[in-house]
């Protein structure tokens, strides 16, 4: 709200010029809330940043203590197993390029597929006509009240019988191919698609294939950028999941990588650089997505989909 | 959903009942053409219902049954009947484990909805900042083991931030997470930092449905920001507030993440939670037959909470929402 001082005209009520003690209160919270959000970010950055040695001894200080990238060295990989311990890691030899990989590729595959094939089933359910159609999309519907996390123990059974245990696509196909969530948030913008343009579409000779191609995908743009992008990032910091189904490294995910890190503690305490620097390589490309789209998923976290 | 649209002119308060922007409800018109597009969409909507069928109907079928056999992965499942249930029931683990279950959604949901309400109205009445909004949720965008291992940092008791603080304000150090008492709020209190953006900026797309004037009407009475809270805001965000109450009750039930990489359950199983203990049963005892009971037992309490509270929401419909 902006606060346009205009000049009241004389009224009964007098408005009297003090200090606006409820605004600079209600600033106040807000900062304090800036503030918790995002100093445990720097936090992060300014410990991966420090030594191990650094951080036993000024535990306080706001900057890096003795400024090294030898956290993200650990991280990454690229320290020997000795010079590692010797500054406080496991050694344990935990490669984050090849999870940071594997994370790729799992949400990539999980959000393409999941929303090209949502969107397909959308248009079947909002766009097409065909008998049946309202009772196939309430069983959809009344998918949508079974938590995701009671399908997993039997989805494990399933993934294991199909020899799929420990690879990227036993992870990604329980979510590739569709969640209700995504039909039924797509289906309420397809809907609200005005006729007018599907009928041109149809006048002009093209068929329903290429209507769904050139005219609703197109449309519905927004909305499927950002079911894509909170998609990604849903896939991305799963951990339950990727822990049943992946036992090595050529399957092993970020998240699941890093509670690894974190179990491997040396004898001496915590690794806290390197993890801190582990931490960092697996949140900062979600960062960089968010950023990107910022705006558009901001505006676009509503009720739409779960009225 | 538009982008968020520039100053609405502002109307003349009618003061009777805003219209609803609800766009809902399936389409029935006819396009022309009366044969339906049968092939079409069954060619449409064969990936994802083979998605479905596959990995959602039959699972969740599957974990029914499952939880009546016994059954180690290894050798095919055998039916025992209620065997698994009676045993629950017996269990003092498993209650204590939904004790501790308890516990932490009280805590995680009271707090955040507080906390979510105030940042949602802050954001509509003091600022109406975009990049306020995308602040708010840079943490919602870590995973509950970024959360999890940053906090455990911050909150550790040699070395932690937060810990250095306290001591330095004259207060003994606390063991957040390696006490029994401190652990489940703690690690309550950590998932509120990462998921009270995401529910504020739910409530703020309810609250952007209240038409600005009947604050502007409500103004030139003399009303204070406080008393419009409680006479337009909450009345009419109510709905909105109940179903978000919902999604965020059942997804606080399902705690797991942040207890394994933080507590693992521990100190002396006072972060248990249902979901570990489910976890531990099938993995590291082996006992499917066991942990998919459990199973049941946590979606039977869940479809509970959504009656009752979908109820409760019937009962309080507003005009608006």
């Amino acid at each position: 709200m902006a606060a346009v001082t205009t000049t009241p005209p004389t009224t009964l009520r007098p408005v009297r010029r003090r200090f606006p003690f409820g605004r600079a209160a209600a600033w106040t919270v807000m900062g304090l809330i800036v503030l918790i959000t995002l100093l445990p970010f720097y936090w992060i950055l300014r410990t991966a940043l420090s030594t191990n040695a650094g951080l036993s001894a000024d535990p306080t200080n706001p900057l890096p203590v003795d400024l090294t990238t030898s956290g993200f060295e650990r991280a990454l990989g690229l320290q020997s197993a000795e010079e590692a311990v010797a500054q406080g890691g496991a050694g344990g030899g935990l490669d984050f390029w090849r999870y940071l990989l594997n994370s790729v590729l799992v949400s990539t595959l999980i959000t393409g597929c999941q929303i090209f094939f949502s969107a397909m089933a959308a248009y079947a359910f909002s766009r097409l006509r065909w008998r049946g159609r309202d009772k196939v999309f309430g069983l959809f519907l009344a998918g949508m009240m079974v938590p995701a996390i009671f399908t997993l123990l039997p989805n494990f059974v399933l993934i294991k019988q199909l020899h799929l245990i420990d690879t990227l696509l036993g992870i990604a196909l329980p979510t590739m191919f569709m969640t209700p969530f995504a039909v039924f948030f797509l289906r309420q913008f397809f809907m609200n698609i005005p006729k007018e343009v599907e009928e041109a579409a149809l006048l002009d000779g093209a068929g329903k294939i290429k209507i769904f191609f050139r005219v609703v995908l197109p449309m519905a743009s927004t909305p499927i950028i950002t079911l894509g992008v909170l998609t990604y990032i849903t896939s991305w910091n799963d951990y339950f999941w990727p822990l049943m189904v992946s036992y090595s490294d050529s399957s092993r995910v970020l998240t699941v990588a890093l509670a690894v890190f974190r179990a491997q503690t040396p004898q001496t305490g915590v690794d806290w650089s390197g993890l801190m620097a582990a931490t960092l390589i697996a949140a900062l490309p979600m960062l960089v997505l968010f950023a990107c789209f910022a705006r558009r998923i901001v505006s676009s976290i509503g009720f739409t989909g779960i009225k | 959903m538009t982008i968020a649209s520039s100053s609405p002119p502002s109307r003349l308060p009618t003061g009777s009942a805003a219209e609803a922007r609800t766009r809902t409800g399936t389409e029935r018109g006819v396009s022309g053409e009366d044969r339906g597009d049968g092939r079409l969409a069954a060619l449409f909507i064969a990936p994802a219902l083979l998605g479905f069928l596959v990995f959602l109907l039959w699972p969740t079928l599957r974990g029914i049954y499952l939880s009546f056999t016994r059954f180690n992965l290894l050798t095919p499942a055998e039916w025992v009947g209620l065997d698994n249930y009676v045993r629950m029931v017996n269990d003092p683990i498993f209650w204590d484990s939904l004790w501790v279950t308890v516990e932490y959604v009280f805590i995680n949901i009271g707090v955040q909805t507080v906390a979510a309400l105030a940042i949602a109205v802050l954001l509509q009445r003091l600022t109406q900042s975009a990049m306020l909004r995308g602040i708010v949720l840079t943490p919602y965008l870590m995973s509950n083991v970024v959360a999890g291992l940053v906090w455990l940092w911050i909150l550790d008791t040699q070395l932690g931030i937060g810990n250095e603080i306290i001591s330095g304000l004259g207060v003994d150090r606390i063991p957040f997470l390696a006490d029994e008492t401190w652990a489940i709020p703690t690690i309550a209190l950590v998932n509120v930092w990462r998921h009270v953006g995401y529910t504020a900026l739910l409530l703020f797309a309810g609250l952007q449905a209240i038409p600005g004037d009947m604050y502007e009407a409500a103004r030139v009475d003399g009303a204070s920001e406080w008393r419009m809270f409680w006479r337009i805001t909450m009345p009419l965000l109510r709905p909105v507030l109940a179903v978000v109450l919902i999604m965020t009750v059942i997804g606080s039930f399902q705690v797991f993440d942040t207890v394994a990489v933080t507590t693992a359950g521990g100190p002396a199983n006072a972060t248990n939670v249902l979901q570990y203990y489910i976890y531990g049963s099938a993995f590291g005892r082996f006992q499917f037959g066991y942990a998919s009971a459990m199973s049941v037992a946590l979606l039977v309490v869940l479809s509970a909470i959504t009656v009752l509270q979908y109820r409760l929401t019937r009962a309080g419909r507003t005009d608006l929402g």
